[in-house]
């Protein structure tokens, strides 16, 4: 910080310490305002904004420690330094307890001013960067591509909103592809955890030894090819959030290895005897039915309610068809940015085919299609011919084998409505019924947005 | 004609003026001379502290500015305080025609030393330079060998040079070329 752009404010009845500190600050370069009393100084912090300010105990009326609150209460982060007599050295010990950045007793050496008034600006500084640094993350952090506005999805997101301000485990069920590492995202970004990591593993993708290791970390050679000392995700995840992907998969070994990690909040790394204590909010997700795996005794009961004080469960992409034009352009305008590509939207016909495929890959299929999409796209428009549906389903969405009349008639309205972008008399007019008549059947179907 | 006055105040350390007035002229350009101005000592004396209070001194001075003053530095032997301060080197009013040092903490015999007269003027024209600088509207530089360096040791004042840095060079030129050109502007203040 240069000189010019520091502000002091010095607060002291006595004219004569007033006048000196203000001159002697003023030297230096700084941006000095002096204020007599209490009530004169709380007027210039209403008006302006200061990083230091110096503060006589002693001043009739309030006195220095009272102002002190005054003022952390106004802005916590700025350094108050708080000059005093040697009789009143108690005093000035509570001012350092109640937040004083230091104290100075009068008369001081100028050098020890000078270096307790610097220490004081770089202090200051990093308060200003460290508060500049978490807008960044928390600017980086917001913008999560939870993107939806179906009643289910908006179900969901109020779930995680709750269940973030807690630090109770969750489990987040959800067919592949629905977006399950995204809401335990979601979930750590609005947590008091998320100035600290997520670690993400997923359980299905290691042989057990290996995971065992990923977990709980290694000692120096405490198997062939251990040669170094290696921390594991828990570990890793102290003070933040451990998401364990595919929890279904793992062995009955690592469920209770886990449990013990989960109950105790202490690992003990492989090969090594010491006990680390770790502090770590775990999520979990699955795509199995753990309930039956836990009747069918392949998953601990114990380890089972342990994750899953509270569950989430993500609907399937067909069963939010009104988000797929929202998530689709949402895909669009992100590939379209870092593809550096002049594609601006979507023809009906290829929206139509978007909105009534059964989507079984749920978004992840639908973010490869428009990303592959938008990479062949011709013209300004994405047409039924950029699109291609890896999984075709067997049947068109619109005839499924099964499916009784109201469920037709329900997917159908919920396609239109999606198509007009939730404009009734639009919408009406397409299904060829009264206004009224569709309203009936929105909220039979619970179809309002 | 304007000029800087050096005021010595009950100073007995005359063998170091002539070479201050002479280094005054080639630092400012503008011409020097010694006068002797009535002040009283006593008024600024705090008996608690056993010190003299500077901004007391400095108040005297103004009152007894020379009409044809650019700028006034008092010379003092006495040990000087400020109310908040154990001590100061000196003192001088930002932007004002006001300045002052004390030769009390420049010789070396104030910290066990044997003395030495030529550091302890060398010591006296970098404060006094430095003094004059903030008149002039300077503030202190962060540049360790620049005269405008602060100073809150005498250690400091040893390793830093008489000069200006580059920067404080072309600000003090600028500075004196202005009050060279609207000398009134100053001495309203």
């Amino acid at each position: 910080m240069k000189p010019e752009s520091v502000k002091i404010l010095i607060v002291d009845d006595e004219d004569s310490v007033r006048d000196s500190l203000c001159r002697w600050f003023k030297a230096d370069g700084y941006c000095v305002d002096t204020a007599a009393e209490a009530s004169a100084a709380l007027k210039k912090l209403q008006e302006n904004s200061y990083d230091i300010i110096l503060l006589d105990i002693k001043m009739p009326g309030m006195d220095g420690i009272e102002l002190q609150s005054h003022i952390k209460q106004i802005d916590k982060n700025i350094i108050t330094i708080i000059i005093t007599a040697y009789a009143t050295v108690d005093t000035a010990i509570q001012a350092m307890k109640d937040g004083a950045f230091d104290y100075i007793t009068k008369p001081i050496d100028p050098d020890e001013l000078s270096k307790l008034v610097k220490n004081a600006i770089e202090k200051r500084r990093l308060i200003t960067e460290n508060i500049q640094l978490r807008q960044q993350i928390d600017e980086l952090l917001l913008p999560d591509e939870v993107v939806g506005e179906s009643p289910a999805i908006k179900k969901v997101m109020e779930m995680v909103n709750i269940v973030a301000k807690t630090d109770s485990t969750v489990m987040i069920l959800g067919e592949s592809g629905t977006g399950k590492e995204l809401i335990a995202r979601a979930i750590h970004s609005r947590s008091a955890r998320k100035y600290f990591p997520i670690i993400t593993i997923n359980c299905g993708a290691y042989p057990e030894g290996l995971l065992e290791s990923e977990l709980f970390g290694h000692e120096k050679g405490a198997f062939t090819g251990a040669l170094y000392q290696r921390k594991g995700k828990l570990e890793m995840a102290d003070k933040g959030t451990l998401f364990l992907d595919e929890i279904g998969n793992i062995s009955e070994k690592m469920q209770m290895d886990l449990l013990r990690a989960i109950e105790t909040k202490k690992i003990t790394r492989l090969g090594g005897n010491k006990s680390i204590d770790v502090d770590f909010r775990v999520i979990s997700a699955t795509n199995k039915d753990l309930e039956k795996a836990v009747k069918e005794g392949t998953f601990r009961e114990d380890l089972y309610y342990r994750l899953n004080v509270f569950t989430i469960k993500l609907p399937p992409l067909r069963e939010r068809r009104s988000d797929i034009p929202l998530l689709a352009n949402y895909f669009l305008q992100k590939y379209r940015k870092s593809m550096n590509k002049d594609v601006t939207g979507f023809s009906p016909q290829a929206l139509d085919m978007l909105t009534e495929y059964n989507w079984p890959g749920n978004v992840r299929e639908l973010r490869n299609v428009i990303e592959r999409a938008v990479v062949v796209a011709k013209g300004k428009e994405i047409k039924p011919e950029d699109l291609s549906f890896p999984f075709l389903s067997p049947l068109p969405s619109n005839m499924v084998e099964g499916e009784s009349l109201e469920e037709v008639e329900k997917r159908h309205i919920e396609k239109i409505l999606a198509r007009t972008k939730g404009n009734i008399a639009q919408a009406a007019e397409i299904l060829k019924i009264s206004r009224l008549t569709l309203y009936n059947k929105i909220e039979k179907y619970n179809l309002k947005r | 004609m304007f000029y800087i006055y050096i005021a010595p105040i009950a100073l007995d350390d005359h063998f170091c003026l002539e070479r201050l007035e002479k280094e005054l002229f080639n630092t400012f350009k503008i011409r020097t001379m010694i006068k002797n101005i009535e002040i009283d000592l006593k008024a600024a004396f705090d008996i608690a502290r056993g010190q003299y209070n500077s901004s007391l001194i400095l108040q005297q001075l103004v009152k007894n500015t020379p009409h044809d003053a650019k700028k006034i530095l008092g010379v003092v032997e006495v040990d000087l305080f400020i109310p908040i301060f154990t001590f100061v080197f000196g003192e001088a009013q930002l932007n004002g025609p006001t300045a002052l040092v004390s030769t009390h903490r420049l010789h070396n015999r104030f910290y066990g030393l044997p003395e030495n007269n030529e550091l302890m003027t060398e010591r006296l024209v970098k404060e006094a330079i430095h003094e004059l600088g903030h008149t002039f509207g300077l503030v202190h530089c962060l540049t360790p060998k620049c005269v405008m360096n602060s100073s809150t040791y005498v250690e400091n004042i040893d390793q830093k040079t008489a000069e200006f840095c580059p920067p404080c060079e072309k600000t003090i030129k600028s500075l004196l070329n202005r009050e060279t050109r609207f000398p009134w502007r100053n001495d309203k203040r």
